[in-house]
C-alpha cells in the first residue's frame, strides 16, 4: 500500500471527485424502500430524524454507511439509499467497527435493537465501548422482540407478559445506560421517538462525537408492548424529564446541574427509576482506538524510513535467509 | 542417513559387524583432539540425515532445531523439520526433528540417524524411532542406556555439567541446547561461522553478554572431541548451485501464510487466539501497521470475523482465521459472506477435533466443516497448502480468487505445516506484490453490484454512484441492488448465480501434475501436509518396482474439472488423509471424490492418532502384502493401528494429549 493510500489516514478519495458538481443532498435523495414497519412503529421516526440529520448537515452522500444486525429495527438500511449493510444478528457492532477503523473518511452509523444490543451481541457492545471505536450506534429499545412476535427482551420489565414469559418476566432487565457507561462507552444518550427534536439533537452531538457514542431510543412496539413508554410522552400523561447539563456560567444554580464528564453522577442518573431521564448520561474525550492505531501505523512507518511495501517485505525475506 | 560416496578408507570398520568398533562406549574424557583430526576415520559423504531432539520444552531445543534449519536453508541444503509443540504451559517432553539434505527433503524422515536425549525419559520415548546402526547421543549426567541393545551407537557427553562449567555456573544448565549445537556442528562440519552468524543475529539487539554466553557455549560443545567414539565422519555432500538458483529462505508454515498474505495485499484483518492459528495473528499484528494496514485482537471469533468482514465492505480484502473451535464459531458469518458475495479470506490451521480434541496434534478432519458448514447452499472455495513454501503461495491465490469472485475462501493448514520449518527458494517478490488500492472513482449510471448475469463485484463506500442510486450488501436474498426479495425466481437466480462463479472458477484452475507413473498401477490421492509423505512413499514403491503416481490437490472446492479422466487411468486410487473413515468406511476427501465422479475404484487410508503420516505407515496401508511395505516400526505415542484401544497402544498419550494447551 503506497503511503498515499494509507486507508487509516483518510484520503483514500479520489481527488477527481472532490471537483464534480455536487447537487444538494434532499430527503429524496436519502430515502429508499417504504419501511416495512407497522403503522405506528416508533422506528418511523428515527428514520425521519436521520434523514432530517443527513440534510441539514449535507454529509457527502457517498461517505454515509448505514448498518444493522437482525430485527424489526434492523431494517433501517434498506430504507436508506447509501451505502449499506444488513448483517447477521447481534454481530454489526464489529462489522462497524472494522469500516470505520479501515476508512476514517466515513461516516459510520449502525442501527439496532435491544435484543441484537444487549443480548446477542451484548459482548461486542461491551467491547466496542471498551475500545473506543469511532461511530454512532442508535439502538431502538422497544422492551420486547418485535421481529420474532413478543418474545421477552434483554430490556423487557419484570412481570412483562410474553410468549416466552407468559406469566410474566422474572429475570432482571438490563440497565442500557449502567452497562453502556461501565462499559466504557465515550457518549451515552438516552431519547425517545416521539420527542423527534430531542432525537435529532442526540444524533448530531453523538455524531459529533470522537469515539463510540450511543443512543438508547425508547421506540415502542405499537404491536407487541403498546403504550410501553406513554409514562415518558407528554401527550399520553407521561413526563420527558430531560437531564439539565452544567453550563459552566458560574451560577449557584449550575453546582446542582449534571456534568456529563462525571462517571459516578452519569451513574447515579442512571439509577432513577422509569422511565428515567433523558439526554446525554455522559461523555468523555478518551482517545479512539482509530488514532491510537493510527498513531502506532504512523510512529513505525517513520521508524522504518516510509519504505515501499515490496522494500518491506524484501528486507524481511532477507532476514531469513 | 543416505550414504552416497565413501571415498577413501573403504575397509574400514562398520559399526555393526566389526567387534572391534566402540560400541557403548562413553565419552567421559577429553582426548587427542577433534574429530576431523582423527585419520583413523572413514569420512562418510552422506545427502540426507534426520537429528531428532528430544528433551523438554524448557530446553530450548526448538530454537537449536531452528538454527539447524536456517543454517540448511543458508547452505542451499533442503530441510524439513518435524516438532511437538510443548504438551504443557511450561515444560513437558518435546521434540524437534530436523531433516537436513542436499537432495529435495519431501518429509521430515521417519527414522532417525542421529537421536539426542536431554533425559532418561527422553531415551526412553523416542529409541524407538533411532534407526538401526544410528547414533544416541545423550547426557550421560541424566541418561542411562541400555548399552546392551547392541543395534545403536552409544555417545554419551556430560552435557548438563559441561555447560554449566563452561556458562560458569549462573546460567545453571541453561544453554545446552546451544552446547548440543556446537556438538552437532562439530559431527556433521557444519559451517562453523554461518553458525555463529545466526546465534549472533538471532540475539542481536538483547544484552550483548547473552550472545557472548550462547557463542561459549557454542564453543564448549564444538571443542568437546566427540569424535573419539564415532566411527564415521559425516559430512554433507557439498551442494552444487545451479544457475540462475535464488537464494533459500527459512521459516514455519504460519509465517508463510502471513508473508503471503502481505505480498497478495492484504492489509487487514481480525482473529481471536487458539493453538496453533495464534502465531499467524501475532505476525499480521505487528507486521501490518508497517504497511499502514491493521489487525485487531477481537473479543471473539464472531467479532473477529465480523470485523473482518467489515474491512472487507471497506474495499480491502481482509484475513480472519483460527482452529475448529473458533472456525465453528465464525460459521455464520461466513454464511452472510457466500450470501452477501462479500471477499473474504479464512484461515483454518487444523488440530485434532471435534470440539477441543487434541489441541497440539494434527488432524485434515475440518475439510468437510470448511466446504459445508453453515446452513443453506453456500458456496465458497476451499484451498489447502501442501508445505511450507506453498502457504506462502496458496496465500496469494485466496487472494485472487477472493477478489475475482466477490467469494470468501477457506485455506486450510494444519499443527504440521504451521510447526515446521522448511527452507524454499525466495519468492520472486516484485512479480507477485499487490498493491491493494481502492478504486473510489464514480460508478456510471445502471451500476448493480449483484448483476444476475454478471460475478458480483462490490463498490467501495465513497465511490459516487453518478444515478445517485446505492447499493446494500444484503444477507437476506436480494434483487440486482441488494434489497430484499422473497420472489421465487430471483432466489432460484441468485442461488444459482452464487454457484455458477464456482464452476467458472475450476474451468480455470489447472489439473494437477501427476508425480511418477501416469497411468497403469495405483494412484495416491491426497490434499494438504500429507504432500511430503505421500510423495516420499510413491517414490519407494516405484523403487521397489511398484507401479505408482501420486495427485495433490490444491485446490479441493471446487475441485479442478478433468480429474475422472486421470482416475480412469489407474487401477487403483487410494485417497491418504489423517482423518476418520467415517461410519460409511472412507475419509472426507475419499467421500467427496466419490460422489463427485462416482468412481467406485476410489479408496480410503486415513488414521486418526494425532501424528503426521510417515511414510512406512502409507506404503503398509496402500500396498498392504507387499515385502516392502512390511515392515512394522513402533513410534512414540499412539500406535499406527487404531482398531483396538489396547492399553500398549496408548501407553504413551501422556505425551500426545495436552495438558495447558487450548
Ligand atoms: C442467530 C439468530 N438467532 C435468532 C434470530 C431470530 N431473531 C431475529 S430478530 C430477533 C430479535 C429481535 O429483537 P430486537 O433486537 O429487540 O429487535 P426488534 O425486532 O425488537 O426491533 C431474533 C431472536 C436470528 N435472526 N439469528
Ligand atoms: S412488530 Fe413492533 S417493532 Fe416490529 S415493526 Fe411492528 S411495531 Fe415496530
Ligand atoms: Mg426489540
Amino acid at each position: 500500500m503506497s503511503t498515499e493510500n494509507t486507508p487509516t489516514n483518510g484520503s483514500t478519495t479520489a481527488t477527481a471527485l472532490a471537483e464534480s458538481p455536487r447537487e444538494k443532498l434532499t430527503k429524496k435523495a436519502i430515502t429508499a424502500d417504504h419501511p416495512t414497519w407497522c403503522p405506528g412503529c416508533g422506528d418511523f421516526a428515527v428514520l425521519a430524524s436521520y434523514y432530517k440529520v443527513i440534510e441539514k448537515r449535507q454529509l457527502d452522500h457517498e461517505k454515509i454507511v448505514t448498518l444493522a444486525g437482525i430485527g424489526c429495527s434492523s431494517r433501517f438500511p434498506y430504507f436508506v439509499n447509501g451505502y449499506g449493510a444488513h448483517f447477521i444478528h447481534g454481530r454489526a457492532v464489529p462489522l462497524a467497527s472494522g469500516i470505520s477503523l479501515a476508512r476514517p473518511d466515513l461516516h459510520v452509523f449502525l442501527f439496532g435493537g435491544d435484543g441484537d444490543g444487549f443480548s446477542i451481541g451484548g459482548n461486542h457492545l461491551n467491547h466496542g465501548a471498551r475500545k473506543n471505536v469511532n461511530l454512532t450506534y442508535f439502538i431502538m429499545d422497544n422492551f420486547v422482540y418485535g421481529l420474532t412476535k413478543k418474545q421477552t427482551s434483554p430490556t423487557s420489565p419484570i412481570g412483562f407478559k410474553s410468549k416466552t414469559d407468559p406469566t410474566g418476566a422474572i429475570d432482571q432487565p438490563v440497565n442500557p445506560m449502567k452497562q453502556l457507561i461501565s462499559a466504557g462507552a465515550s457518549f451515552v444518550a438516552r431519547t425517545h421517538a416521539t420527542q423527534v427534536n430531542h432525537m435529532i439533537q442526540m444524533i448530531e452531538r453523538a455524531m459529533d462525537h470522537q469515539g463510540f457514542s450511543v443512543i438508547e431510543c425508547l421506540s415502542e412496539c405499537v404491536e407487541f408492548f403498546p403504550g410501553a413508554f406513554d409514562p415518558a410522552n407528554p401527550r399520553k400523561g407521561g413526563a420527558f424529564s430531560l437531564i439539565d447539563e452544567k453550563k459552566y456560567d458560574n451560577t449557584p444554580e449550575d453546582e446542582l446541574r449534571h456534568d456529563v464528564t462525571d462517571e459516578l453522577a452519569a451513574y447515579k442518573l442512571a439509577q432513577l427509576p422509569f422511565p428515567g431521564v433523558f439526554g446525554v448520561f455522559y461523555e468523555s474525550d478518551r482517545p479512539t482506538k482509530n488514532a491510537l492505531e493510527k498513531k502506532w501505523i504512523d510512529t513505525t512507518r517513520e521508524k522504518l524510513g516510509n519504505p515501499t511495501d515490496l522494500q518491506l517485505l524484501q528486507k524481511t525475506f532477507d532476514r531469513m535467509k | 542417513m543416505n550414504e552416497t560416496s565413501t571415498s577413501v578408507e573403504t575397509d574400514a570398520p562398520n559399526s555393526k559387524d566389526d567387534p572391534t568398533a566402540p560400541r557403548g562406549s562413553i565419552a567421559t574424557a577429553p582426548s587427542t583432539g577433534p574429530a576431523s583430526d582423527r585419520a583413523d576415520l572413514r569420512p562418510e559423504n552422506i545427502n540426507d540425515a534426520v537429528i531428532r531432539l528430544a528433551g523438554d520444552s524448557q530446553d530450548g531445543i526448538q530454537s537449536a532445531g531452528a538454527f539447524l534449519a536456517r543454517l540448511a536453508g543458508r547452505s542451499a541444503q533442503d530441510v524439513m523439520t518435524y516438532m511437538t509443540i510443548p504438551a504443557t504451559i511450561s515444560g513437558g517432553p518435546s521434540i524437534f526433528q530436523v531433516r537436513m539434505g542436499t537432495g529435495e527433503v519431501l518429509s521430515a524422515g521417519d527414522e532417525a540417524d542421529f537421536l539426542v536425549a536431554f533425559y532418561q525419559h527422553s531415551y526412553q520415548d523416542h529409541i524407538g524411532c533411532l534407526k538401526e546402526g544410528g547414533v544416541l547421543l545423550y547426557d550421560s549426567d541424566n541418561v542411562a542406556p541400555d548399552l546392551d541393545d547392541k543395534r545403536f551407537v552409544y555417545v554419551g557427553v556430560p552435557i548438563t555439567g559441561l555447560t554449566v562449567e563452561a556458562l560458569g555456573g549462573t546460567a545453571k544448565d541453561k544453554g545446552k541446547n546451544i552446547f548440543i549445537l556446537g556438538l552437532i556442528a562439530k559431527i556433521f562440519h557444519l559451517d562453523v561461522d554461518k553458525l555463529k552468524a545466526l546465534i549472533t543475529e538471532k540475539f542481536a539487539g538483547k544484552d550483548e553478554s547473552i550472545v557472548n554466553t550462547a557463542l561459549m557455549a557454542f564453543q564448549a560443545g564444538y571443542g568437546y572431541p566427540v569424535g573419539n567414539v564415532l566411527t564415521k565422519q559425516y559430512r554433507f555432500e557439498p551442494h552444487v548451485p545451479k544457475e540462475g538458483e535464488r537464494a533459500q529462505i527459512t521459516m514455519d508454515g504460519n509465517q508463510a501464510l502471513a508473508y503471503g498474505l502481505i505480498a497478495a495485499g492484504v492489509r487487514f484483518g481480525a482473529g481471536y487466539p487458539i493453538t496453533p492459528w495464534s502465531s499467524v495473528m501475532e505476525i499480521l499484528r505487528s507486521e501490518l501497521p508497517k504497511y499502514g494496514g491493521l489487525f485487531v485482537q477481537a473479543e471473539d471469533e464472531l467479532g473477529a470475523v465480523s470485523l473482518a468482514l467489515g474491512f472487507s465492505f471497506s474495499g480491502y480484502l481482509a484475513v480472519t482465521g483460527s482452529a475448529g473451535p473458533g472456525i465453528s464459531l465464525k460459521t455464520e458469518a461466513i454464511g452472510w459472506a457466500s450470501m452477501s458475495e462479500m471477499p473474504l479470506i479464512i484461515i483454518n490451521v487444523q488440530r485434532g477435533g471435534p470440539s477441543t480434541g487434541l489441541p497440539t496434534n494434527v488432524e485434515q478432519s475440518d475439510l468437510f466443516q470448511a466446504i459445508f458448514g453453515g446452513h443453506g447452499d453456500s458456496p465458497r472455495v476451499v484451498l489447502a497448502a501442501s508445505t511450507v513454501e506453498d502457504c506462502f503461495y496458496i496465500a496469494i491465490e485466496a487472494a485472487r480468487i477472493a477478489r475475482k469472485y466477490s467469494t470468501p475462501v477457506f485455506i486450510l493448514s494444519d499443527t504440521s505445516l504451521a510447526t515446521r520449518i522448511e527452507a524454499f527458494d525466495e519468492p520472486e517478490l516484485k512479480d507477485l506484490m499487490i498493491d491493494p488500492t481502492l478504486d473510489l472513482t464514480p460508478r456510471p449510471v445502471g451500476f448493480k453490484p449483484y448483476a444476475v448475469d454478471q460475478i458480483t463485484q462490490h463498490v467501495p463506500p465513497g465511490a459516487r454512484m453518478l444515478d445517485g442510486k446505492y447499493p446494500l450488501v444484503s444477507g437476506l436474498e436480494h434483487d440486482e441492488m441488494g434489497h430484499p426479495t422473497g420472489s421465487p425466481k430471483l432466489h432460484m437466480a441468485m442461488t444459482a448465480k452464487r454457484r455458477n462463479k464456482l464452476r467458472q472458477l475450476a474451468e480455470e484452475i489447472p489439473v494437477p501434475e501427476i508425480y511418477g507413473d501416469q497411468d497403469g498401477g495405483t494412484l495416491l490421492v491426497g490434499w494438504g501436509s500429507t504432500y511430503g509423505p505421500i510423495h516420499d512413499a510413491v517414490k519407494l514403491a516405484r523403487e521397489n518396482g511398484e507401479k505408482a503416481g501420486a495427485l495433490h490437490l490444491r485446490h479441493v472446492h471446487p475441485l479442478p474439472n478433468g480429474l475422472e479422466k486421470i482416475f480412469a487411468r489407474f487401477k487403483r486410487i487410494v485417497v491418504v488423509e489423517m482423518n476418520d473413515q467415517g461410519i460409511y468406511g472412507f475419509g472426507q476427501l475419499a467421500t467427496i471424490l466419490r460422489a463427485r465422479f462416482c468412481e467406485p475404484k476410489i479408496e480410503s487410508a486415513t488414521k486418526t492418532d494425532g501424528l503426521t503420516f510417515r511414510v512406512k505407515e502409507i506404503l503398509e496401508r496402500v500396498f498392504e502384502g507387499r515385502s516392502f511395505a512390511a515392515r512394522k516400526i513402533p513410534r512414540e505415542g499412539l500406535a499406527i493401528v487404531h482398531t483396538g484401544t489396547a492399553p500398549e497402544n496408548v501407553k504413551s498419550l501422556k505425551e500426545v494429549v495436552p495438558q495447558g494447551v487450548g
